[in-house]
């Protein structure tokens, strides 16, 4: 039977390929630890930079006057979009462009329309995609590597001129939030106008802190730093649900050949188990008319 | 006094320390021990630091902010 011959050269082609999945999730789990680490990193910093907004924010009203958080019409707006560079994590990317697709043709149906939408790209496969029926102004892929906070920073920083400058009125963020390796919950949240700055608790204790230049001039200094620290923790979120949706989906890839493989031996056993008996009845057979 | 400098991706630097000169907005600034409970915000440009062993070492920042409180000194460099 030729089949037998077939039959051997894909289980053969089904196990190589569940090697290269499995070292693929491996690959992924490790990335996924060095990125779960930069957001633990990240904690003591972001934590600090909050308790001093409290000390600071005694003046909370005039905080609204700032451009930053001035609400306009939103004529102009921009959607940062973070994806990956690289394939191979189940939904991953496309949940991402459904959603901006989604905002494009509802909430700024008219903007979209007009051409007054700025998409900010990051990640090789956003730009594959909306590149198809939107246009680009912005784009890298070193950052999904690097993590640089420099380069964030300056993205943050232009976005945030822009928006001072009118040229944005509203600046949006679509990307994968980190909950566990196994989940990853796709969001879009605002970036700019701010909304609000977290102030729950009144600062409890009251140090008499000198303010140098100026508690107001303090405060603007640090609005611009609590939202670049904002887009540098989204970055590092999005590159966790990367790698932890890639892991995922490679588990998936090789528990599928395992099964693929049981399928294929079980015939493979079958197709053998049948050329024997064909072979001895042949020579069964055969010895008969020989006898008679 | 204790001393940290951090950056949203690593600390530059942590330990004792006798001086730190630090770039205010409105100008160089140094802090002693002792100082007074102080918040201020940073310029572009070199933070020196003396350690216990009278070693100068030298830190770049592109801005950020200082928090000075009962001897500790935490930079929020950028």
């Amino acid at each position: 039977m030729a089949n037998l011959k077939e039959i051997r050269i894909r289980i053969a082609s089904v196990q190589s390929t569940q090697k290269i999945t499995g070292a693929m999730k491996m690959v992924s789990a490790a990335k996924l630890r060095r990125a779960q680490t930069a957001i633990i990193n990240l904690r003591p910093y972001s934590n600090k930079l909050n308790e001093i907004l409290k000390n600071l924010s005694s003046s909370a009203d005039e905080m609204e006057n700032m451009p930053l958080f001035q609400q306009r019409k939103e004529a102009n707006i921009a959607i940062v979009v973070i994806s990956s560079n690289r394939g191979l994590c189940g939904s991953f990317n496309t949940n991402v462009f459904k959603k901006v697709e989604h905002i494009l043709q509802t909430e700024y149906a008219q903007q979209a329309a007009n051409g007054n939408v700025q998409l900010y790209c990051i990640g090789k496969k956003a730009k594959e995609q909306l590149i198809k029926n939107h246009e680009i102004t912005w784009f890298n892929e070193t950052l999904l590597d690097t993590s640089a906070f420099d380069e964030i920073a300056d993205l943050g920083e232009q976005l945030m001129q822009d928006f001072i400058n009118k040229k944005i009125d509203s600046v949006r963020i679509v990307y994968n939030k980190f909950i566990n390796p196994a989940t990853q919950e796709l969001v879009s949240e605002d970036f700019l106008p701010i909304q609000n700055i977290k102030n729950e608790s009144e600062s409890t204790q009251t140090n008499d802190y000198i303010f140098e230049p100026s508690k107001d001039t303090i405060l603007c200094e640090l609005i611009p730093k609590i939202l670049k620290l904002q887009l540098y923790k989204t970055l590092l979120d999005s590159i966790a649900s990367e790698h932890g949706a890639r892991m995922t989906a490679m588990h998936k890839a090789t528990d599928n050949a395992n099964e693929i493989l049981k399928e294929l031996k079980l015939k493979y056993n079958n197709a053998r188990q049948s050329s024997i008996t064909n072979e001895l009845i042949e020579i069964v057979s055969g010895a008969e008319a020989l006898n008679n | 006094m204790n001393i940290e400098i951090i950056t949203p991706d690593k600390e530059l630097f942590k330990g004792e320390a006798t001086l730190i000169q630090l770039p205010g907005i409105d100008g160089l600034f140094e802090i002693l021990e002792n100082h007074a409970p102080l918040i201020s915000a940073l310029q572009k440009g070199k933070v020196k630091l003396k350690d216990t062993h009278e070693q100068e070492q030298f830190f770049d920042i592109r801005g950020g902010v200082v928090e000075v409180l009962h001897n500790k000194v935490l930079v929020l460099a950028e």
